[in-house]
């Protein structure tokens, strides 16, 4: 009885010893030699695996770095404190360009969008354009049933009350999903320093723009013609802030804007 | 009667009892139309009117985009008021050519005398295509594809057969059925001329068999062509969608992502074949065309022959107007039918009905999980599995989609019709194909770039 029970055990054991001596010798002969850094770089990117580098994730994003497929401004995602420590380990120079952030060009909530009729299909914003795109009026602004937020990996964009998107700043990493998820192309990426937008559109004649939303900009000129023409600029019947030579310093027409198209977004202490 | 078909498909009711029994009637000129440079698939139009311009019915107010494009002439006489971007019947917004009335009709010359007695066995193939391509004509069954491409195949490509569709398989819809019996001359006509246009040795023209009447009046008056035939096929929907009719009529397999071409077929609609005797018996372009107004939704039913670019409204006002309970007003029939959010939006090439439903037949209806009972399997006349599609285009999964052949889809909605947990199927499998098309795009540029 107590031989059988020392057999079994000892030639378990036996066993044992011989497989890890195996797997110890094979730890060693086949060993894949990883560059360190390749791991030191993903602990420090983003780690959400947006892709709007290019690349399946930030793992592969971060050999590629390694191996100088690419550069690592292509991360938008990324800090600037953090991509210099990743040029410090890559033994590169960086130049960190200006953090960006996503604009909704649209204020055609439920209170200002005109409805054109009631849509009760998938509620996507791709799936109504088969059918005239969705509920309001307005063929140029958001049509407010999602795509972007469910393509936002940062949970930066929100549709709030009044069926609108909307971008938290603050979360806003500037990596570009929402721009390429949404089928009207309301939504642009700028630097975090700009503040001043027209937020619209629409680039119907100013009858049509009125009919469909109060906060259309209706090309009316007012904003031009305040700045004498420097920092606004009105082109098919849209305005639109010139931020190359628009400066704080300007008077903001902000108040004379007839559909209050103009908006100041964020607070001046972001920048 | 021997009742041919294809695999799979539904039934749905028909409700051709509103419209089958009452003849074309034809609409009063309109006041104004909205002629859309896009009414085809292919490139849009370049409009040659300008504003203020005097236009006549006939005169070609835009030409071709390209190739596969097709011409769009004035519907009425009149002037041109607008140039502009006007609701489209296919959605959005769309560039079209407003011409207000002068009441008067006026044709433009066509510079020839009675053109009606010519004699057209004299006229060579490429002659018939040429007033084919004059007179703008496209497939008049809702796809609307330029008819003068669908009659030049490809070098090395030969067609034995002309199928004319006379199926009619959407529910409400009787523009054909009515066109077949009170144009029969035309139709026949027609099928001659494109057989001659093709070299086709035959022809077959496929009828369901909810439509007795018109077969038997077709049937005798193809007794003194033997090369033509009339098969009578079972009622069952997708039944005129192209590959199905080829399938059920000729036992012929068109490949996946292949054009009935590949098996030396041409399908055409009955009322393409009576543009073609339009086009080339009296040179009268493609102006005006039989939409059935329809639905409970509509107090008087009727098959209206109107012109291209009246407005829906004049043709529902020549209705009697919407009921009370009016819901919704759909371009085409319920199974394939794009809704319309005004009915400003105009007549085009390609709308074979209006149809305008009741709140009791619009209901929404709650999406359930899908309980993996294969229905919508067993209906996809593409063999597709529609369940799994629809799941990989709500999860933005393309690449599995397209493995899983999503662009093989011709939508037309059986999956969604027969689903018992009302998940909009068609509609998910119609966005990932927008998308995987996309994506295929995209790969071909990005190809030829590093090509170059």
């Amino acid at each position: 009885m107590f031989t059988t029970i020392l057999y079994a055990v000892l030639s378990m054991g036996g066993l044992g010893l011989l497989f890890s001596v195996l797997i110890a010798l094979a730890n060693k002969k086949l060993a894949v030699e990883e560059d360190p850094r390749i791991t030191e770089i993903a602990e420090l990117l983003p780690n959400a695996n947006c892709g709007s580098c290019g690349y399946a994730g930030c793992a592969n994003f971060a050999e590629n770095l390694v191996g100088g497929k690419s550069q690592i401004n292509n991360c938008s995602v990324c800090g600037n404190d953090a991509k210099e420590t990743i040029a410090r380990i890559l033994g590169v120079d960086v130049q960190t360009g200006e953090h960006r952030v996503a604009v909704v060009f649209c204020q055609g909530g439920k209170s200002n969008a005109t409805k054109k009729g009631d849509y009760r299909g998938v509620k996507t914003c791709l799936a109504t354009t088969f059918v005239s795109g969705g509920e309001r009026a307005c063929n140029y602004g958001c049509i407010g049933y999602g795509d972007c937020v469910t393509a936002c990996p940062f949970d930066a964009i929100h549709i709030n009350d009044e069926g609108l998107a909307t971008v938290d700043r603050k979360k806003c990493t500037g990596c570009g999903t929402c721009v390429s998820a949404c089928p009207r192309g309301v939504i642009e990426m700028h630097p975090i320093s700009h503040h001043v937008f027209v937020q619209c559109k629409n680039i119907d004649n100013p009858k049509v723009a009125r009919s469909v939303c109060k906060h259309a900009c209706i090309g009316c000129m007012i904003c031009e013609r305040a700045v004498q023409g420097v920092g606004f600029k009105v082109t098919n019947n849209l305005a639109k802030v010139d931020h190359v030579q628009y400066t704080k310093e300007l008077v903001l027409p902000t108040d004379k804007c007839p559909t209050k198209a103009i908006v100041i977004l964020g607070q001046a202490d972001e920048s | 009667m021997n009742l041919r078909t294809f695999k799979k498909g539904v039934r749905p009711s028909e409700f051709k009892e509103f419209t089958d029994g009452k003849s074309i009637e034809i609409l009063p000129l309109p006041n104004e139309v909205f002629i859309p440079v896009q009414q085809h698939i292919g490139a849009p139009c370049k409009p040659v009117v300008e504003k203020g311009m005097d236009v006549k019915t006939g005169q070609i107010i835009a030409t071709a985009g390209g190739f596969v494009s097709s011409l769009i002439h004035a519907t009425i006489s009149g002037k041109v008021k607008a140039i502009e971007s006007f609701p489209h019947p296919l959605g959005g917004q769309g560039l079209m050519i407003q011409i207000v009335s002068d009441g008067k009709d006026e044709w433009i010359d066509t510079g020839e005398d009675n053109p009606k007695v010519r004699d057209w066995e004299k006229l060579s193939k490429d002659e018939i295509i040429t007033a084919i391509q004059n007179a703008g004509i496209v497939g008049m069954g809702g796809a609307a594809f330029p008819l003068h491409v669908k009659l030049s195949p490809p070098k090395g490509k030969t067609i034995d057969t002309f199928i004319l569709n006379g199926c009619e398989c959407e529910p409400f819809l009787t523009a054909d059925h009515r066109m077949m019996l009170e144009q029969t001359d035309d139709v026949v006509l027609g099928v001659r001329l494109i057989m001659k246009a093709l070299g086709a040795e035959k022809a077959i023209i496929g009828i369901e068999a909810n439509k007795p009447d018109a077969i038997e009046k077709i049937t005798k008056a193809i007794v003194p062509f033997p090369n033509i035939t009339v098969q009578p096929l079972k009622v069952k929907y997708p039944q005129g969608a192209e590959k199905m009719l080829i399938k059920a009529a000729l036992d012929r397999n068109v490949p996946a992502g292949g054009l009935p071409m590949d098996v030396n077929v041409v399908v055409n609609n009955v009322g393409t074949a009576i543009a073609v005797t339009d086009a080339v018996m009296r040179k009268r372009p493609v102006i005006e065309r039989v939409v059935t107004v329809t639905g409970k939704g509509i107090r008087e039913p009727k098959n209206v022959l109107a012109r291209i670019g009246t407005p829906f409204q004049n043709l529902i006002d020549f209705c009697g107007g919407l009921t009370e309970d009016a819901a919704k007003v759909l371009m085409g029939g319920p199974m394939m039918g794009v809704t319309q959010h005004t009915l400003a939006v105009p007549v085009i090439k390609a709308t074979s009905g209006i149809v305008c439903l009741t709140f009791e037949s619009v209901v929404e209806k709650t999406e359930y999980p899908c309980i993996q009972c294969g229905a919508c399997i067993r209906v996809c006349p593409m063999d597709l599995m529609p369940t799994r599609l629809a799941r990989f285009a709500q999860n933005c999964k393309w690449d599995e989609a397209e493995k899983f052949g999503i662009v093989n889809c011709i939508e037309c909605g059986s999956c969604a019709f027969v689903c018992p947990s009302n998940i909009p199927l068609v509609q998910r499998i119609r966005i990932g194909k927008l998308k995987v098309n996309e994506i295929r795009r995209k790969q071909k540029t990005a190809e030829k770039v590093e090509s170059i």
